[in-house]
């Protein structure tokens, strides 16, 4: 679980983010949901302790993030940079991020295999990174992400740059990981993905949170039945939002 | 495994596999400085023997008018050639090192006892010219000094009377001390080896990672970023000295390559020697790790480093030409000093001297608290918020 309260940072005089409070539970998928420089990016970054904040705190399963170690040991996290080594192979590239998690190596093994395996990986496993897909740099991300087996996950903008059935592909593994009780956070600007995959969405614009309910409840609140017209009538205008 | 030891071996084993790293590290960077250095001595040590013993060869105009004087010319190895048209022209084009005119008038003033004169063209501007002057200026000397002898012995007096003064040289320099002097660029290239060895894993390791956007990824890991740097310092300081060995071994075998022994010089380029070297450069070593990895890690791009880089490439360089141009007799302080340290050091050594316990114990020791220092530096950058965002 992942409880953020009254995060603040600012870049000199721009105020990234400025007030975000929620809550990830465990065993759901909860959305970050946005227009492009709303404050998700930075958001996350102060959730897997790459950044301070300013103010507020994070915890994760109960443990302030002001102790990073122990936090990062909890999380598991695709970036929005997700770049990999090239000249090593995928399998080399998650044995690397498993290492320097101290996953005993027989886990590793273990771990690594069965990602590969639900991940679909195994056609490109042991070719060196140079010269991957997208969708094949996404899927060497994220397994070197969960080779830990983290109990939380935190993905930026996880489908970016994926073609339609990477995309699916990426929507499944997700709700497989709410199936195993994870709490899943993830965020997107693209409002579709939120409305179907999410259990609770947090709806972030200009630094603050602006909505954080269920895709039900967001829809009665705004009176609306259409949930992009809910969006944009919460963030109060349309810009940023891809359907 | 401890984290750092994790980084070490990734980085030196993502590294093996690139063609660029190895190219630079192993190969172009400690193996270009020794090839040059052969070349180079060899083309100044055959020409140095060449001008010295080939017969001096040069122009001269009215050789008829000295009959005798080219005759003790030729003795002393001197080959008179055809004349020239124009002395002048003919040293201002460079058809001749230097011409020799001697006027009409020479055997009249030479009868009478006047000071015969010869005139010797030639440029003092260059210098590689300077050596058959030189040589032809000293076998005029001598033959006046002769004929000047005899003049006064035939008249009854003793020759001694013309040289009040008597000059006696003493030479302390050995074999070894002039080959030292010769070689006294040898410390810059071991440093810039070291420089070389290193810059392009540094770069990589920090400035390209970031560019390729896996530090951030990297940085999400339960490892403290310290942790980190020194993993990716070890990897930069392995491929470094790895370049220095092998340069050192390349120095030692090229110092076989060149014909100092035909200068009646020595030089003790041998296993002692490289240990030595290798010693005195290990402060040095990570000292350049570490300025490099902050460099890289000031700089937002893999070209803005090598940018960098590029400039603070001169800076070893500035005491090996510092002390070429002002020499100065090595003091104390300058073991406390590094880059300045390593250049007393191994040039003591290439003169025949040996260093003391103290001085190597200060060089080591005074390298290594800066280093350390620059480490220190290093890591609080590498543990600043900006340093993983790579956009």
């Amino acid at each position: 679980m992942i409880q953020v309260e009254s995060l603040h940072k600012a870049f000199g005089a721009i105020r990234a983010v400025d007030g975000v409070s929620f809550t990830a539970r465990d065993g759901e998928i909860t959305g970050l949901l946005g227009p492009n420089g709303a404050g998700k990016t930075t958001t996350l970054r102060m959730l897997y302790t790459l950044m301070r904040p300013d103010a507020g705190r994070v915890l994760v399963d109960g443990i302030d993030a002001a102790d990073a170690l122990a936090v990062r040991k909890r999380l598991g996290v695709l970036p929005d940079a997700r770049g990999l080594y090239k000249h090593l192979t995928a399998r080399e590239n998650i044995d690397y991020f498993a290492r320097l998690q101290g996953v005993p190596a027989a886990d590793c093994a273990r771990r690594r295999e069965a990602l590969i395996e639900v991940l679909e990986m195994s056609d490109f496993a042991d070719r060196r990174a140079e010269g991957y897909s997208q969708g094949q740099r996404v899927k060497t991300a994220i397994a070197r992400a969960l080779i830990h087996d983290p109990h939380n996950v935190l993905l930026d903008e996880p489908t970016n740059g994926l073609d339609v059935m990477a995309t699916r592909r990426m929507r499944q593994f997700m709700r497989e990981l709410r199936a195993e009780g994870r709490c899943v956070l993830f965020s997107s600007h693209i409002m579709q993905e939120v409305a179907q995959l999410c259990d609770r969405i947090v709806v972030i614009a200009r630094g603050r949170v602006v909505a954080d309910e269920s895709p039900q409840a967001l829809r009665l609140q705004t009176g609306e039945s259409n949930l992009e017209d809910a969006f944009v009538k919460i963030i109060g205008s349309g810009e940023g939002l891809a359907a | 495994m401890n984290a750092s030891l994790v980084v070490l071996a990734k980085e030196i084993r993502e590294n093996l596999r690139d063609k660029r790293t190895l190219i630079n590290a192993l190969l172009t960077g400690p193996l270009i400085a020794p090839l040059m250095f052969v070349m180079i001595m060899n083309v100044v040590i055959s020409r140095q023997l060449d001008q010295a013993e080939a017969p001096l060869e040069l122009p001269v105009i009215g050789a008829s008018n000295a009959q005798n004087l080219l005759e003790a010319l030729r003795q002393q190895g001197f080959d008179p050639q055809p004349p020239v048209a124009d002395p002048v022209t003919a040293v201002r084009n460079r058809d001749a090192a230097a011409v020799l005119r001697i006027p009409t008038d020479f055997g009249k003033s030479w009868d009478k006892g006047d000071p015969a004169q010869v005139e010797l063209y030639y440029d003092s501007s260059r210098r590689d010219l300077q050596q058959p002057m030189k040589r032809l200026q000293a076998m005029l000397e001598r033959y006046s000094r002769l004929n000047g002898a005899m003049r006064l012995v035939a008249r009854g007096l003793s020759p001694a009377l013309a040289r009040p003064v008597v000059v006696d040289e003493r030479d302390q320099s050995t074999p070894r001390s002039r080959a030292g002097a010769l070689f006294s660029i040898l410390p810059y290239f071991f440093v810039l080896t070291v420089f070389i060895g290193g810059m392009y894993l540094a770069i990589d390791l920090t400035a390209g990672e970031r560019e390729r956007q896996s530090l951030e990824p990297l940085f999400a890991n339960p490892v403290a970023r310290w942790r980190i740097l020194l993993g990716k310092i070890g990897a930069i300081c392995t491929f470094s000295v790895s370049s220095l060995l092998i340069c050192v071994t390349a120095f030692t075998l090229a110092g076989r390559l060149i014909p100092t022994e035909k200068l009646g010089m020595d030089l003790g380029l041998g296993p002692l020697f490289a240990l030595e070297v290798v010693v005195l450069m290990l402060p040095l070593v990570l000292l350049l790790a570490a300025l490099q990895t902050l460099v890289a890690a000031f700089s937002r791009t893999y070209r803005e480093a090598q940018t960098y880089l590029g400039i603070l490439m001169v800076v070893p360089a500035l005491p090996s030409v510092l002390l070429s141009v002002t020499p100065v007799k090595t003091v104390a302080w300058m073991y406390t000093v590094p880059l300045l340290s390593q250049q007393v050091g191994i040039t003591e050594m290439l003169m025949g001297g040996s260093l003391t316990a103290a001085e190597v114990l200060t060089c080591l020791l005074c390298g290594f608290a800066i280093a350390a220092l620059v480490l220190a530096v290093t890591a609080r950058v590498y543990g600043s918020e900006r340093l993983a965002i790579s956009v």
